[in-house]
């Protein structure tokens, strides 16, 4: 039984993930629909803190919210004029779209409530502590992430130097 | 006893590095250098053949040696022992072949330094270039490609090795009558005498499968002495009436009738002296030609079982020495009529081999037949030389533009008279003893047949002399008139073949060939038959006396012959319309009639059906094409719609 | 109340419902990548829900997520690259503007 804070807490959260999801597709200022990305995100966070997994939420924020978001406001800033609206979507392509993804999400939850309600309850929140994490990320024992680590390290160097090479003016 | 001949391996490697290394260097040596390499080689060739077969003879034992033997492909995994092999085989006929290809190669070589001068390779082109520039060291090369081709195929030790070499030989043919390939002529004549040769060919490989097939091996002492149970099931196991042995050997001597020009198949030879005439001299008279008499010989203890073979052999060999010395009769260019009567030696000598039999007077025919084989090498190819003399001085082929050239080419004439005499069968002659025990053997056959073989005899006495006369006497024709110089002696590298050829056509009838080559390696007892040697003479004396009479000196008696019976004469000039026969079948029948209707199937039918597949993957593909949008999205939502498809199936069908 | 594993999904499949329509939909290169945002987000909810309430003890979906966090920077950084770059050779980020290397 959880506690009536973290009841009312999950409801604000899915009820923000909803809206601003919607609302993130739906607007038609690019601008403000990156702004309620940044609210989904903030709101996927706090999923993140609510299962126990604090690093992965603070990493989420730092990351996501704080890195590529501010990413994705340079380059609307340096596309698109001020308060420019995008031009109305072909109704047709929209139709499909929407039947696409409604048939997904249907489907989707026939197959999950159908499946899933009863088998997995929650067994009680492991918080898991810093020192594990770092252990872990480090190690190459079984469950060590050190190769995986240095992968990302990698790829990140060469997605730096990409991304100069591309978008540098010549 | 084998290791004391293995020094015969080289006679098969000279000639094959000359010819690579003559081969590849055309363009760098001069005609000297590889005209005395070429000869050079060929005596090398010469004194080790010579060295072998004397050995060979003098060691009393005649029983057959395998020099080497080597596998090539190996098929034990079908039969204990089976396999392609490879290697030298010495038995008395092949010691016999050594001698008369190495001699004939050796003496063409060295006639050839002469033969084949600028001016003669200049009538074929262009002076600076092609044939005129490397013509001569091409030929040697090419001459060298044969020697050692027509050497393994003497050699073999097995009757695939032989496929192999024969094959070669056929190459070799077809690349020397092909030597003058600026004369539209020569290339018709090269590629008819490959592709009837290689249709023959046909006959001996499905020969040898149906052989190995029941024998399960490939080795001439195997199938002579070593296979008689199965040779037995192949006598027993009939097929249309004969027995499968008799299939084999008759498919197996349609080969040999290719390569030695028998009746239907003797239309490439006449046409294959466009070719150089040393070369005609020793591919299309003394060796090559002779492969099918050799095959026979060969394979003759299989014949003995098979004899309804030996009587289509006897059948072909008797029409084809009647047909070719008719033809011959009627012929005016001098290199044709030697080419007729090459066909019609030859077929002497097949139908030698038919007749025989060991019941008949010990079967000389087989002894005959080789013996003539000997002597017929030596005689025609002196002969054919003489021709090239004749032609390298009047620069045509045609007895027309010749005549009376006894006065200005007096060792040639000799050479032609000794030759002619020699082929007529007067003693003491070689072509005398050969011919008279071919004879003998035709009588004790049957008598129809001796005397069908006598008749042909006597035309050949007849058409020998016509040509004789017609180059030596008859009339004179003004030569300086016509622009040429007078004719003169040949030079002697050319006229000193012709001397040692005519001698030895004087000489080799003495050599005691019964004693050596029979068909059990046992000396012939029978004495003379003095009735057929009499008769035989007589009739050549006949032939002779007819052709003096005729054309001795320029009258009109043959013009008026040749008038009384029209139609005749032209039929036997044009060689009875066997070209034209051949012709019409192929064009008119084969290629009408079936090779159209199979050409429309492949293109309209199986082309057709290629074509269709193809065009409807076409017009599909440009009915999907604007599917491949490049458009992501487009590409998104039709996976989405597959996923959700799939979903939607997996749920209906699995919850 | 109990807050059951389902109740985590169902926000994440919407999300991700949402990703999609905004993919297929949109023209806007950027406002393209914001779905593919969404999308990747909702999949890490996903991995996330299943390993705390399955695994509690392991970190296996949490680390997934974490490199998946990083990775989606990286792509993140490299397209808006591309976005800017093509924006300086045709001044549009319009998706169906950029047609000159098809067919």
């Amino acid at each position: 039984m959880d506690s009536v804070g973290n009841i009312i807490m999950y409801f604000v959260i899915a009820l923000s993930i909803i809206v601003f999801s919607v609302l993130t597709v739906t607007t038609n200022r690019i601008l403000r629909s990156a702004t309620y990305l940044l609210f989904v995100l903030l709101a996927t966070a706090g999923i993140y803190f609510q299962v126990g997994y604090e690093f992965l939420g603070a990493v989420q924020i730092a990351v996501y919210a704080g890195g590529i978001l501010v990413l994705f406001v340079f380059a609307i800033l340096l596309t698109h004029k001020p308060g420019e609206k995008t031009k109305p979507l072909d109704s047709h392509k929209r139709w499909l779209g929407l039947s696409a993804a409604i048939a997904g999400v249907l489907l989707c939850a026939y197959a999950l409530i159908s499946q899933c309600s009863v088998a997995f309850a929650k067994q009680g929140i492991v918080n898991v502590d810093m020192s594990r994490i770092g252990h872990a990320l480090l190690s190459t024992d079984k469950f060590g992430y050190l190769l995986p680590f240095e992968a990302v390290s990698v790829l990140l160097l060469a997605c730096i130097i990409g991304g100069i090479v591309i978008a540098r003016k010549r | 006893m084998a290791e004391q001949y293995s020094y015969l391996l080289a006679i098969l490697v000279i000639p094959i590095a000359m010819f690579l290394f003559l081969g590849l260097m055309t363009t760098k040596l001069s005609k000297k250098v590889a005209g005395t390499l070429g000869t050079i080689g060929l005596g090398a060739c010469l004194i080790i053949g010579y060295t072998a077969a004397i050995t060979y003879f003098a060691s009393g034992s005649l029983e057959p040696i395998k020099v080497m033997d080597t596998t090539w492909i190996d098929f034990s995994q079908i039969a204990e022992g089976f396999s392609i092999n490879l290697g030298i085989y010495l038995d008395p006929i092949s010691a016999m072949m050594l001698i008369v290809v190495t001699t004939i190669s050796f003496l063409v070589h060295l006639y050839s330094n002469g033969y084949m001068d600028d001016a003669h390779l200049i009538k074929y082109g262009h002076e600076a270039e092609g044939l005129a520039k490397h013509g001569f060291q091409r030929y040697f090369a090419f001459l060298s490609l044969f020697t050692f081709s027509m050497l393994g195929l003497v050699l073999a030790t097995n009757i695939f090795q032989m496929y192999i070499f024969w094959e070669l030989v056929g190459v070799s043919s077809y690349l020397l009558i092909g030597f003058y390939y600026t004369d539209p002529a020569a290339i018709h004549a090269s590629k008819k005498a490959f592709i009837t040769t290689r249709f023959a060919d046909l006959g001996f490989l499905i020969g040898i499968l149906i052989l190995s097939y029941y024998t399960k091996t490939f080795d001439f002492d195997t199938l002579i002495n070593g296979s008689s149970s199965a040779l037995a099931t192949m006598h027993g196991t009939t097929f249309l009436g004969c027995s499968v042995l008799c299939w084999a050997m008759t498919c197996i001597f349609i080969g040999g009738a290719g390569k030695s020009a028998m009746f239907p198949l003797h239309i490439w030879l006449p046409d294959a002296m466009e070719g150089p005439t040393p070369v005609s001299a020793l591919i299309h008279a003394a060796t090559m030609v002779v492969a099918g008499v050799y095959l026979v010989a060969r394979l003759f203890p299989l014949y003995l079982i098979a004899e309804g073979s030996l009587v289509v052999i006897t059948v072909v060999g008797a029409f084809t020495a009647f047909y070719a010395a008719a033809i011959a009769c009627a012929q005016t260019d001098i290199k044709r009529i030697l080419a007729f009567s090459t066909i019609s030696q030859i077929a002497f000598m097949i139908t030698s081999l038919g007749v025989a039999r060991p019941e008949y007077h010990e079967g000389v025919g087989y002894m005959a037949s080789m013996f003539h084989l000997f002597t017929h090498a030596m005689f025609k190819a002196c002969l054919f030389l003489v021709a090239g003399a004749v032609i390298y001085r009047i620069h045509s082929n045609e007895s027309s533009h010749m005549g009376g050239l006894h006065k200005y080419m007096p060792i040639a004439s000799i050479a032609c008279l000794i030759g002619c005499l020699a082929i007529s069968g007067i003693f003491p002659f070689a072509g005398f003893f050969s011919k008279d025990e071919i004879l003998v053997a035709a009588y004790c056959n049957n008598f129809w047949w001796g005397a069908w073989m006598s008749m042909v005899a006597g035309m050949t006495a007849f058409y020998m002399f016509r040509l004789y006369y017609l180059v030596f006497w008859w009339d004179t024709p003004d030569y300086e008139a016509h622009g040429h110089h007078v004719p003169k002696e040949a030079p002697l590298v050319m006229t000193l073949p012709l001397i040692i050829l005519s001698v030895a056509t004087c000489v080799i009838g003495f050599l005691p060939f019964s004693d050596y080559i029979t068909y059990n390696h046992e000396p012939l007892h029978a004495g003379h038959n003095w009735t057929v040697i009499i008769s035989s003479t007589v009739i050549a004396l006949i032939g002779i006396g007819l052709a003096t009479a005729l054309y001795l000196k320029k009258n009109d008696k043959p013009g008026k012959m040749q008038n009384a019976a029209p139609s005749l004469w032209t039929a036997a000039h044009k060689r009875f319309y066997m070209d034209e026969l051949y012709m019409f079948i192929t064009h008119n029948v084969i290629f009408q009639n079936i090779c159209r209707p199979i050409a429309w199937f492949d293109r309209a039918i199986i082309d057709g059906t290629m074509n269709m597949f193809a065009n409807i993957t076409n017009s599909a593909s440009y009915a999907v094409r604007k599917l491949q949008s490049g458009s992501i999205q487009a590409y998104v939502w039709i996976y989405l719609a597959g996923a959700v498809l799939l979903a939607a199936v997996a749920i209906i069908c699995l919850i | 109340m109990e807050l059951t594993v389902l109740m985590y999904l169902i926000p994440s499949l919407i999300m991700f419902g949402c990703g999609v329509y905004g993919f297929v939909t949109r023209k806007n290169m950027i406002a393209i990548l914001i779905s593919l945002e969404l999308m990747l987000n909702s999949v890490d909810i996903n991995f996330v829900v299943f390993n705390s309430f399955l695994f509690p003890g392991q970190l296996e979906g949490m680390f997934f997520t974490l490199f998946a966090i990083a990775i989606a920077a990286a792509e993140t950084a490299l397209a808006l690259a591309i976005v800017i770059n093509v924006y300086r050779k045709v001044k549009n980020v319009d998706i169906k503007e950029i047609s000159k290397m098809k067919f």
